[in-house]
Parts: C-alpha cells; structure tokens; sequence
C-alpha cells in the first residue's frame, strides 16, 4: 500500500532531463518524508545507538552532495562523522579495517559509478575477510552506501546501476531500497547484519520520493522479497526505482485484464528464491526489470535461477520464456536516455507478449 | 629503557661522520670555484672534487652543470627566511638544495636577498605561500640519498657515536632465537614444498632482523597487519610451529580451516591479521585499525608491512594519505629488500626508496638497515612510541635483500646474478651479525647455540609429521563462514554437492572428511 501511494505521489510520467518538480504533500497520520530525509533518520538512529558507529566518505561533514548525512557531524562530531580524501579505494580499505576491529563501518562512495576502485578491497578482502580467517576475523560492521541508477540528466558518470558485478561475489550481501519506508528500516538491518553490505540508494527518489515513515528505530528484513501486489497472471521482479515504473505498468495491464503479481527483491544476494519461486508456480510467467545493461545484468540469474526451478514442476510450468525489459548494452547515454530506460511501455508491452505467448 | 650512546671508541675508519664538519669547509672551496671559474683549470679541479664532494652534498650536482652561475657565498650559505616556515628540515644539506637551481641571473648581493622579504605572501586554502618572481623546479631529488640508520657494524660491533635502544639479555636472547628458528622453519618448509608435501610456500631469509626485531619492539596490544613475509612476527607472539605447520598442511587444526595456501596464517589471539595475497591491500586496513585504538583510546598502534613493490600499489598512497589526515597512530613498515619477484627497485619508483615518499604525504619517516637487528628495534620501539603519543602515522624504510626467491615458484637464478645472492646470504646475514653482537656480550656460547638449532629442527619435523598425518577440515566447512550464517542457496548447494559425492566418490579426496 505503501507503493501505491508512493506511485500517485510520484508525477513521473516520462522522466525529465531537469530536476523534476518535488511532489506534493499530502498530510496523514505519520510523517511524510522524502528517500533522503529517510536515510538520514536511519543514520541518525545508527549513531545514536551505538557509540562504535562511524559515517564517513566524501563530503559527508556538511551533509553530503544529496543531503543524506545532513546534521550528524553537528550532533556526533567530527570524530565519528568525517570527511575523507577522494579516494574511493581508500575509504573501503579503511572501512574495512575499522569494521574488522568490531565497529559500524558506513563509508559512503559519493556515486556508484565511481565505485571501481574500490572494487578489489570489496572483492578480494571485504567479501572474503570471514571465510579466509577461518572465522577468526570478520569485517561484519561494514555498510557501504551509494546513490546509483538514472536521474534523468546524469549520462555515463552519474547514472549507472553496478548491482550486477557485486551480486557475484560470496560473502557480500547488496540490499536496494524502493522507497523512503523501506529505505530507513533496510539500511537498519543492513548496518546491524554481521556482514559486509553494499547499499545502493535509488538517487531519482532521493526528493521524487515521499511516504509516510515512522520515526521511530525499525529494521526490515534482509534476504526476503516482498509481494508488494497479489496477482495471477503474470509474476514481475524489480527493485529500486523500478519499482514505481513497474507498478505502472501494473495499472494499464489491469485495465486489459491482466493480473499482475509485482514482487520488490529487496536483497540482490542471497536472494529469496523461494519467494519468487512460489508466485511463478501461482503465475507461470516472470518478467523482471532493472534500469543496468540486460547482458550479465542481475535478471540473467534471476530468469535461470527460476527457469531451472519452474520450467516443469508440480504439474505447473513456465508458459512463457522468462522476460527482461533492462537497459540496453550501451553506456548510460544522456540525451537518449529515455530511449535506454525500461519504460512503463516497454515493460506492458512485455507483459502483453508473454501473456498472450 | 634508557637510549644508549656508543661512546667506546672503536677502529679507525668505522662508523659514520658526522656531515658537519665537512660542510664548514665546503664553501670556502666555493669561493675557490668562482675564482677559478674562467679558467680551463676549473674543469680538472671540478671534476675531481665534484665527483667525491657530490657523494655527498645535494647541491653540488649543480656543479656538473655546464653553466653554472657565479654564485656567491653568501647566498648559498644563508636560507632566505621562508624557506624555514613550513616544515622544511633544520637540515643544512636541503636548505643548500634548494639553491641548485637558483636563477641563471648572477646575484651577486645580499640585497637582492632582503628584496624577496617584501614580496607578497598570499593566503591560498591550506596556509601562506610566498611568491617568488623566479621560476624554480623542486628537483626530483635532493640528490643525497636519506641516510640509513645503523647500530651494529658488519661485524656485529655497536658502531662508535650511534644510539639505540637497549635491551635486555632476556629479549636478546629471545629475539636471536626466533631469527634462527625463523630461519631453520623456512629451509626446512621450503624443503618439504620441493618434496611435495605441501603445496607452496616462501620464505624470509636475509630479513629475520625485520621480522624479529620489529616485532620486539611492539606490544602483544598492537595489531599487525601482514604482507605475507612476515612470520616472524607471528613467531615472536608465540605462534608455534605446530600452529605453522597446520596451516601449511591445512588441516584440521589451521586456524584458517583450509581455505587458503600456505603461509597465509593468521591469529586473532595474537592480533596479526590474516594474510591475503594480493599487495598492498593491507595497508589501508591498518589505518582503519588504528583509528578504532585511537578512538577507543588504546595505549596501542597499529603495525604493517609491506614489501618495495607494494609502495607502487594504489592503496598504499590512499593508506598514508588518509593515515596523515585522520592522525592515526600507526607504523607503516617497508621491507625494501631490492626485488618484487624478478622487479628490481629500479623497475620499481624512481624515488629514494619509500623513506622520501613520507614526507610528501606529510607523514614521519626513518630509513634503517634492515640486516641490523638492533637498528630495526630502536627505530620501531621510537617510532611506536612517537605514533602513540602523538597519534601520527610513522614511515619505516628498511633496507635489506630477499635471499630468498619469491616463493618456490621462483628461480631467481633466471634474473640475478648467483654471487650477489650468496654475498647477502653469508656476508650480510642478519643473524650470524647479531649473534656477534651477543657473543660479545658474553649471552652466548657455541653449545647453546647448537642445542638451540638441533632442537628447532627436531620440533619442527615433529610438528611436520604431526600435521601431514591429520585429516582435513570436514566438507561442512567449505560452505561455513561466507557469511555468518549459512544462506539457504548454499545449503542447497552442499545438498548437490553431497548428492554427486556419493556419485563419484573418486573424484575426491580422501584426506577431506565428508
């Protein structure tokens, strides 16, 4: 219900080159936040409750490039709330050795896309730090957060969805928010798991996004998916802001009589088979969704893993090939972006093929 | 304990001079040069002297410049004041270095001198900056080498003038007993990979000093974060040599449950954090740590070690450079022993080493000679004290020689010459120069010393033989500690994997239980 709401709010329609106008608040019972404003609670609450937890990246003192660590310095100090140099390899190296000593290591990389050079302390020590120890040593306190995905203007460096590369590494976990509720509870629980995490924030949502979210100290599990609608025809898998475009095309393929389920991942790896497993025995056919390059993308696993599960089983089977509707296999391209992006068309389209296959 | 001055005079000839008294006579030869400068004599007497005199003064590269200006005394003895502010060294050498380049105009007057004061000084982000009308380079290196800390001579003799931090018989004895079980553990290690019975390994010789000594000079509180040639770090903290060799056989018994090749030990217990094999990664973990100790307010420092190659790494300038900014109390400690794998330092940087690189991240740093076990310990036991007490990072530099190949998949024979690895095996050991130096102190005699080996070399083939003969982790493991828990595709996943066993038992060894 939360996304419904979320999804009248959102005046997305197509996406914009500029910054889209904020949406219009509607009072209600909580308090309505946006995706930003959100995170930063589940910081500020992160902070609050344990005194070994520390944020820090980029310009994180003055509150950061989109506001998601605004007044924790003030509150928490320059020790525990820092600025470091701009050097991304650096941060995660740092972050894992102070995790390893049994802090809350938050290190912010200021976007995905420049993640990469941290990609070998992620990889080769982050992910494995527990297991080559023989469990002597564990870097468990350790949550990496990073705005990714399109933001209708951001080309090659500022949009791009690196999920794909880090779900194929054993000993991380990578959670990715829909929406503001969801965003503060899973950081939480991201922040608390004993493993190393990466955190992507939809950054389109950062403002775009605003839903009522309780003030107070709440985790949402990891490693379980959530059937945000119940349907019968057809299974859709997304996360992120993908989420909103696929609900979407939910409403339209209502009006044709389709059915959809419509299921938000939520955790990438290890994620919940099982979940999307049961609706695509209900269903018989998945689509799955993400803005990153469909080759290698996360939906590859996603439509083999089930593909293997459900292709004959119990009597039921897949009545159509497992679809994608993701970016193209280009670079994130500015002035085409909107021609890359798995629209809410491309995504009916989609589900009117395979359901009529 | 108390820092112990050399005062015994020694041999003529031994030890160092002090720079100074050499440098009160230098520009007085300068003042000759000027004169002589327009004579074709000037060209024999510059060459001579230049050569033995540019051993040792930075400034005199200049002097093998074809045009080289009249420059007179005055300027190049007395530093303008700026040149003070900022951290620039007491150091006359460097004040002098910076003349080496000075304007091709001739400034004859110390005028000129009092002129550069009123010149503007302006506030960028990061402090005040003089202008200078000149256009002046840095060189790209002083042009005398960072001098090398020494203690004990090649003979194992405390060189006459030098200070170092003494310690007692008890520790002595202990550090030279370690460095030769580091060193028996590694040929006999070494000997059981070319025999088959374990997979890999590598080893330390020609740098037990290193690993001994810096290792004495620390506390079981700090945390070392290892390259991979550092055992005897571990070894000092009371790793046994069981505990090596199960690693090494990965049985049962390795800590690590054996999931990685041998000598990437680990311990918890002993606060030496698990090796990894690629470089360098190390290094910003160690800042990490030691911003938690500091946090925390530990009464410790974080150690690690890397090797020549590992400076070239890009983690090892993020780790200096967030270790100065954080003002973390941590010792990066370089094992600059000439090679990474067949890459000589030449192939390396083209900086003096990794001692010149501290300052440039703003950090403390020292060059020691890694083969002098006492060099190592004084400059250790100062720098820890120096990062604990300031919260700061400290650089240690030691020199030494990998007599070793890289690992026993190396041949070093193929890209060095066989007389330059023997001369650093046996001249320049570490261990038999310390021994010296405890013999002289009359801590020593032959019997102990023989007992000492035999008995290493009989536990150690025991804790062989022990670990060799012990099964494997079980099956289980292999899926265990990827996270926490285990996740449910991975019970799925030991599901099919047990269901193919029983298919083609074979196919698997029998050492690892199922």
């Amino acid at each position: 219900m939360a996304l419904r709401g979320l999804g009248r709010r959102i005046s997305i329609g197509k996406r914009c080159f500029s910054s889209a106008s904020e949406v219009e608040k509607r009072p209600r019972d909580g308090k309505q936040i946006n995706l930003f404003s959100a995170i930063n609670q589940a910081l500020h609450i992160a902070l609050e409750t344990d005194s070994r937890a520390y944020v820090f990246g980029e310009d994180v003192g003055f509150g950061g490039v989109f506001r998601c660590t605004t007044g924790l310095a003030d509150r928490f100090g320059r020790n525990r709330v820092f600025n470091t140099p701009l050097c991304e390899q650096g941060i995660a190296g740092f972050a894992i050795g102070l995790a390893a000593m049994g802090n809350r290591a938050i290190a912010e990389i200021q976007f995905a896309d420049y993640i990469y050079p941290a990609f070998d302390q992620i990889v080769n020590e982050a992910a494995k730090f527990r297991y080559r120890s023989g469990n002597q040593f564990n870097c468990g306190g350790l949550t990496i957060r990073s705005p990714y995905g399109a933001v209708g203007h951001g080309g090659h460096y500022h949009s791009q969805s690196p999920e794909a590369f880090f779900c194929h590494v054993p000993g991380l976990k990578v959670v990715i928010p829909r929406s503001p509720q969801q965003a503060k509870g899973l950081l939480l629980a991201c922040i608390r798991d004993p493993n190393p995490v990466v955190f992507f924030e939809p950054k389109w949502l950062y403002r775009l996004a605003v839903e009522e979210v309780p003030e107070r100290d709440y985790m949402l599990p990891l490693s379980q998916a959530e059937v945000i609608r119940q349907g019968s025809d057809i299974t859709l898998v997304g996360w992120g802001a993908q989420l909103s475009v696929l609900e979407r095309a939910c409403d339209e393929a209502a009006k044709d009589g389709i059915s959809c389920e419509l299921i938000d991942l939520r955790t990438l790896i290890p994620w919940d088979k099982e979940t999307v497993e049961a609706s695509v025995r209900k269903t018989g056919r998945l689509l799955v969704s993400h803005e990153a390059p469909v080759t290698g993308g996360f939906g590859a696993e996603i439509s083999a893993s089930i593909a293997e599960r459900c292709f004959l089983r119990h009597g039921l089977q897949l009545e159509a090939p497992v679809a994608r509707i993701c970016g193209l296999d280009t670079p994130f391209p500015l002035v085409y972006e909107p021609f890359y992006m798995p629209t809410k068309n491309k995504v009916l389209d989609a589900i009117k093929a395979t359901v009529n296959y | 304990m108390s820092i112990r001055h050399q005062t015994k005079a020694n041999k003529e000839g031994q030890g160092e001079k002090p720079h100074l008294d050499f440098f009160l006579f230098l520009p007085h030869l300068l003042d000759l040069f000027s004169l002589l400068h327009s004579t074709m004599g000037l060209w024999s007497v510059r060459s001579r002297l230049a050569h033995h005199l540019g051993q040792k003064m930075a400034y005199l590269g200049a002097l093998q410049r074809r045009s080289w200006p009249l420059v007179s005394f005055l300027q190049l003895w007395n530093p303008r004041p700026s040149e003070l502010v900022g951290g620039l060294s007491s150091n006359p050498i460097n004040r002098c270095s910076d003349r080496r380049f000075a304007s091709i105009k001739a400034e004859t007057s110390a005028a000129a001198m009092d002129d550069r004061c009123r010149y503007q000084v302006m506030d960028f982000p990061g402090g005040k900056v003089m202008f200078i009308p000149e256009m002046r380079f840095l060189a790209e290196s002083p042009g005398e080498r960072i001098s090398c800390y020494r203690v004990l001579d090649d003979d194992g003799q405390t060189i006459s003038g030098s200070s170092f931090q003494e310690v007692s018989k008890e520790i002595a004895l202990k550090m030279y007993s370690d460095m030769v079980t580091l060193q028996i553990m590694d040929t006999i290690f070494y000997e059981a990979q070319r025999q088959g019975r374990i997979s890999f390994y590598l080893t330390s010789i020609g740098e037990e000093a290193i690993n001994v000594a810096s290792a004495a000079a620390l506390t079981i509180n700090d945390i070392v974060f290892p390259q991979y040639r550092e055992p005897g770090v571990l070894l000092w903290r009371g790793f046994t040599l069981q505990e090596f060799a199960n690693q090494c056989f990965g049985n049962k018994s390795d800590y690590g449950k054996g999931r990685q090749m041998p000598i990437h030990y680990g311990s918890n217990r002993l606060n030496y954090f698990t090796v990894s094999s690629p470089i360098a990664t190390q290094i910003p973990h160690a800042v990490g740590a030691a911003y938690s100790l500091k946090m925390d307010k530990k009464h410790a420092c974080a150690v690690t070690y890397f090797g020549d190659g590992g400076t070239s790494e890009g983690d090892f300038h993020a780790a200096l450079n967030f270790a100065a900014v954080m003002e973390v109390p941590i010792i990066f400690f370089c094992r600059n022993n000439g090679w990474a794998i067949s890459t000589p330092t030449t192939e390396q940087f083209r900086s003096d080493g990794a001692v010149i690189r501290g300052q440039a991240y703003g950090l403390r740093s020292i060059r020691v000679d890694g083969n002098d076990a006492l060099a190592v310990y004084s400059a250790v036991h100062a720098a820890r004290e120096m990062a604990i007490r300031e919260s700061r990072p400290i650089l240690v530099e030691a020199l030494t020689y990998r007599v070793g190949h890289h690992s026993t998949s190396d041949d070093s024979t193929k890209y060095r010459p066989v007389d330059e690895i023997e001369h650093w095996r046996t001249a320049r050991d570490p261990v038999s120069r310390y021994r010296k130096w405890i013999e002289r102190n009359g801590w020593l005699c032959d019997d102990a010393e023989s007992e000492l080996r035999s008995n290493v070399r009989k536990e150690l083939l025991h804790a062989i033989q022990v670990a060799e003969k012990m099964e494997k982790p079980p099956l289980a493991e292999l899926f265990t500690d990827v996270y926490d828990q285990v996740p449910s595709n991975l019970h799925e996943q030991e599901r099919l994997l047990r269901e193919t066993i029983k298919q083609h038992n074979g196919d698997y060894p029998p050492e690892v239980p199922v």
